[in-house]
């Protein structure tokens, strides 16, 4: 467990993060989650975020040491895509009985499972997670795994990140920790390239890497390792041949990128692939770090075409939808940097941002939405599922973006919503995924379901029934009671 | 006889299991005004919220004690309190349902008295509120257990005890987890045919069946009321389905004396009667024609369905009870039993399903076992090895993620058996392939031993 404390602290104390900087010693130390209200959390714990930060590498076996909750509960949840192995979507578990608790035959019971998995997948690693009950007990599983490594012969891993250690956020960087530790590193490449990089805290939801890295290709740039979406346990472990990397989610892997950079050199820029301009910033920026570290000038040219040629079908591409979006008011109510890289884009094409939650965001990432808000008003912390459903109960929007976990606040309360987190089915990455972002906006939007569904039963208003006896007349009449009787109405949202 | 085979893997492999927490907060979740509580780290609640909104795309009420690293080493005594407390406050529930974790288990605390003595401090605050305590501890049992724990937690905390002067025309049910919001309306509407009035507890018909309401409710807004619960005492009858709800019901009688009879199965023609018969005794009242026109359609389907499943090898992984009612179905209609896969071997009905050997383990087992087969029969989570194995897969169960409407689907009394039926004759049909020279080649099959050779046309 100390050791365990010591990597928390190591963790906390991250020289990279803006915010970080901004404390002193004594708050750096408490570190950046805050306490959770028994209550009244949401969330994940911290063995949740390292399961998915290291779940989507696809060829190798995921093992959770606990109880069943752990990963019962939870397998097969997450919408990371493949172009290759399926064994990451395979859930493995040592579901922990209560005799083997009792007993204190957990470790051994873990020694057989990692053998078990050997010889029925042979997979060219094993992770294998620690979670509350087993931490609890005192498993050591770095003895357990080591032994295993060294009996079977191939890499186990030990992700140390029991749940109550603190949140998602926490256990997002603990397992960034554990692929520095025993993972990065370990295998020598032969075919280094100059224009080699990595992505970092790229998840590859719905494939959408797939729309950006066509565009590397096209660039001459070669993804080393894009971690965690759609990677290979051997481009993981060789990812410190990298010339430079770009880091996608920063709250999830910053001191991955850093300490990479710190022991291999590899200097990293922080990016993203929502939006447009972003998107060619992005291009831009790893160019740059290519050409710092060695490569050809003359990608830079390259790359400054390739934009201006992508960026140009993509604005008409978008151009098509203004008609219909024009004067639209949207609700972002996500975190981090999707909000501000986004938010551009959706104004662009004459969308109104009627609110943006900036819970994860960063003191840059809210400089920067302010300048393009233009109005602080709109920034909100976080709301409360009561307030967040009367602002969209009385018509203050006209679609919300956001995760699942306020999807049905958005659709109780009868307002068209779109999933941008981790659940969608949609890839919304790059110049085409930004289109696509749109299209989907769009449609939901438009749905003729929303004009039917705000519709009250005629019953309800039964005075107004009666006046439909009458004729034409009758029934404007009766929209108009409605109106009055039930406040909501079709009639209010102008293009039903 | 059956043979109950242990797990004797060390890797589960695709888990079969949802957490007896999860099966508690369920039963909890069929309360009006109810808030489903974990007391364990955030994950856990995080982990069972997200599984029941992909299952039922609703709102799910459930919180957590957010037990972290110091109270885990400590004890979670104040992070219960304060929880309860915040709950109280915040969104004023009815009920609080407290359903312990393998976390806090493991720790070993003395929950009862914990919730006590916060109810002698605090009482006047939480006045208004019941909490009731489920020790569901995830290394035990599944979702059948922890439906099961919490209510009869709740019979014991809530129901008033003593003989009590019965209303001949009320009776009780309590329904078995697996049962669906379609089911458990479908369930009223029939005893109130008879001229009965049914208490029905828990009832996940009122707040998990996808209606709009017209404000913000941070709780459950349906279900058995608390009122409901204390006056269990008042019914002529109580009929509980599902071995696993034996235990409830057991406890109701020896609170109360009322009587009960047990259902193991409301599908199929045979126990459906039996219920049908049984409504009739107690009511006094004759068979309804309506209900008599769905036990004739019933036979129709019998009549029309036989044909797709005689012969069929069927692969079963479910709760016990589940298992049961599946499988009895489906030998019922001629098919065979080619591999049952089970949760957990806590339950007698496992001795009666009627197949020769049951596994305890996961859908790994499944996998193993149902080659062959013509159909998978198990939760979402089976779709890959029904991918993998080129089997259909009918979803039942929980959770169902990929497909909408689950709680709507009928499966228990003549309707649900019929819809089931055409159901699983229709899932038969659509994979049906045209015979081709190579799959009728005598010499071809003729290595194969009869008995693992699937049925020619309906499969690759």
């Amino acid at each position: 467990m100390s050791s365990l404390s010591a990597k928390i602290q190591d963790v906390f104390n991250e020289p990279a993060c803006e915010k970080n900087h901004g404390k002193d010693a004594k708050a750096r130390k408490k570190g950046c989650s805050k306490p959770l209200t028994p209550g009244a959390a949401a969330g994940g714990c911290a063995f949740d975020g390292a399961k998915i930060v290291l779940q989507p590498i696809t060829d190798i076996a995921h093992l959770i040491h606990a109880p069943l909750a752990c990963e019962g509960n939870s397998w097969d949840n997450r919408g990371a895509a493949s172009s290759g192995p399926t064994l990451w979507r395979t859930s493995f578990t040592t579901d922990l009985s209560e005799l083997d608790l009792v007993m204190g035959q957990s470790e051994r019971k873990l020694f057989r499972a990692i053998r078990e998995i050997k010889e029925a997948y042979a997979p060219p690693a094993i992770f294998v997670y620690s979670t509350c009950v087993t931490a609890l007990i005192g498993d050591d599983i770095e003895a357990v795994c080591k032994r295993a490594a060294e009996k079977f012969g191939l890499p186990v891993v030990p992700i140390n990140a029991p749940g109550f250690v603190g949140s998602k956020n926490l256990g997002n960087k603990l397992a960034g920790e554990a692929l520095l530790d025993h993972v990065i590193g370990t295998v020598e490449p032969d075919d280094a390239g100059p224009y080699d990089i990595n992505i970092l805290g790229e998840f590859n939801l719905s494939g959408e890497f797939w729309l950006v890295k066509p565009l590397l290709d096209k660039l001459g740039i070669r993804v080393r390792a894009c971690i965690p979406g759609d990677a290979r346990y051997l481009d993981i472990a060789s990812a410190h041949c990298a010339r430079a990397a770009m880091m996608v989610c920063s709250t999830a892997l910053i001191n991955l990128a850093r300490k990479m950079e710190e022991r291999w050199d590899i200097p990293f820029f922080e990016g993203s692939f929502y939006g447009i301009t972003d998107t060619s910033e992005a291009l831009r920026q790893i160019a740059d770090l290519l050409v710092r570290k060695g490569a050809d000038p003359e990608i830079l040219d390259r790359t400054e075409a390739l934009i201006a040629e992508e960026e140009a079908i993509a604005w008409k591409k978008l151009e098509a939808y203004r008609p219909r979006l024009e004067g639209k008011r949207v609700l972002l109510n996500t975190g981090g940097v999707k909000s501000w890289s986004v938010v551009h884009a959706l104004m662009e094409i004459g969308i109104e941002i009627v609110g943006t939650s900036v819970k994860k965001s960063t003191v840059e990432d809210k400089e920067r939405i302010k300048q393009i808000l233009k109005d602080e008003n709109h920034m909100f912390e976080s709301m409360a599922p009561r307030e967040l459903y009367a602002m969209l109960s009385e018509h203050k929007a006209d679609i919300m973006l956001s995760g699942g976990r306020t999807q049905f606040i958005a659709l109780k309360a009868k307002i068209p919503w779109l999933d941008i987190n981790q659940e969608r089915h949609h890839p919304y990455a790059g110049y085409d995924g930004m289109v696509e972002l749109v299209r989907q906006i769009d449609l939901a939007i438009h749905n003729p379901i929303w004009c039917q569904v705000r519709e009250p039963a005629p019953w309800d208003c039964l005075p107004a029934v009666e006046e439909e006896m009458l004729g034409e007349e009758g029934a404007r009449a009766t929209v108009d009671a409605f109106k009055k009787l039930a406040g909501t109405t079709a009639g209010d949202f102008g293009e039903c | 006889m059956v043979r109950i085979l242990p797990q004797t893997k060390s890797a589960a492999v695709n888990p079969l299991k949802s957490s007896q927490p999860l099966g508690a907060a369920f039963a909890f979740l069929g309360v009006e005004g109810a808030m489903p509580l974990f007391h364990g780290s955030q994950g856990c609640t995080s982990f069972a919220l997200v599984l029941f909104v992909r299952h039922f795309k609703e709102t799910i009420p459930l919180q957590t004690t957010a037990m972290d690293e110091v109270a885990t080493i400590l004890g979670g005594a104040d992070h219960l309190e304060e929880a309860i407390l915040n709950l109280k406050t915040r969104t004023n529930p009815k009920l609080i349902g407290v359903c312990t974790t393998a976390l806090v288990e493991t720790r070993g605390e003395d929950f009862a008295s914990d919730i006590a003595s916060i109810r002698a401090k605090r009482g006047g605050e939480l006045a208004g509120t019941k909490v009731v305590l489920a020790n569901t501890p995830d290394f035990h049992g599944a979702i059948e257990d922890g439906w099961a724990t919490a209510v009869t937690a709740m019979i014991e905390t809530i129901t008033r005890s003593g003989k009590q002067a019965r209303d001949t025309k009320k009776i009780a049910i309590l329904p078995g987890w697996n049962l669906t919001v379609a089911d458990i309306e479908h369930l009223r509407e029939t005893v109130e045919s008879f001229g009965l009035q049914a208490v029905i507890f828990p009832d996940v018909s009122g707040a998990l069946d996808g209606t709009v309401p017209d404000r913000w409710i941070p709780t459950t807004y349906g279900g058995t009321t608390i009122d409901e619960i204390r006056e269990l005492g008042t019914v002529a009858h109580c009929i509980a389905i599902g071995e696993h709800m034996r235990r409830p019901a057991e406890v109701l009688h020896r609170l109360t004396g009322v009587p009960y009879v047990l259902f193991q199965s409301l599908t199929g023609l045979k126990g459906v009667d039996r219920f049908a018969s049984l409504l009739s005794a107690i009511s006094g009242a004759a068979v309804p024609t309506k209900l008599r026109r769905r036990r004739a359609q019933l036979q129709d389907a019998l009549l029309d369905g036989h044909f797709h499943f005689g012969g069929k090898r069927i692969a079963i992984a479910a709760e016990p009870d589940q298992l049961y009612q599946l499988a009895t179905f489906f030998i019922g209609m001629g098919s065979d039993i080619a591999a049952a896969v089970t949760t957990t071997d806590t339950s007698k009905i496992l001795e009666q399903v009627p197949t020769e050997s049951v596994q305890v383990g996961d859908l790994g087992d499944l996998e193993g076992l149902a080659a062959g087969a013509d159909l998978l029969v198990t939760h979402s989570h089976g779709r890959q090895a029904a991918e993998r194995l080129g089997i259909p897969l009918m979803r039942i169960g929980f959770p169902i993620f990929d497909r909408l409407g689950s709680q709507h689907k009928l499966t228990i009394l003549y309707q649900g058996t019929r819809d089931l039926i055409f159901e699983v004759a229709n899932i038969f049909q659509a994979n049906q392939r045209a015979p081709t020279p190579e799959t009728l080649d005598p010499f071809r099959n003729r290595d194969m031993p009869d008995g693992l050779r699937s049925s020619l046309l309906a499969r690759r």
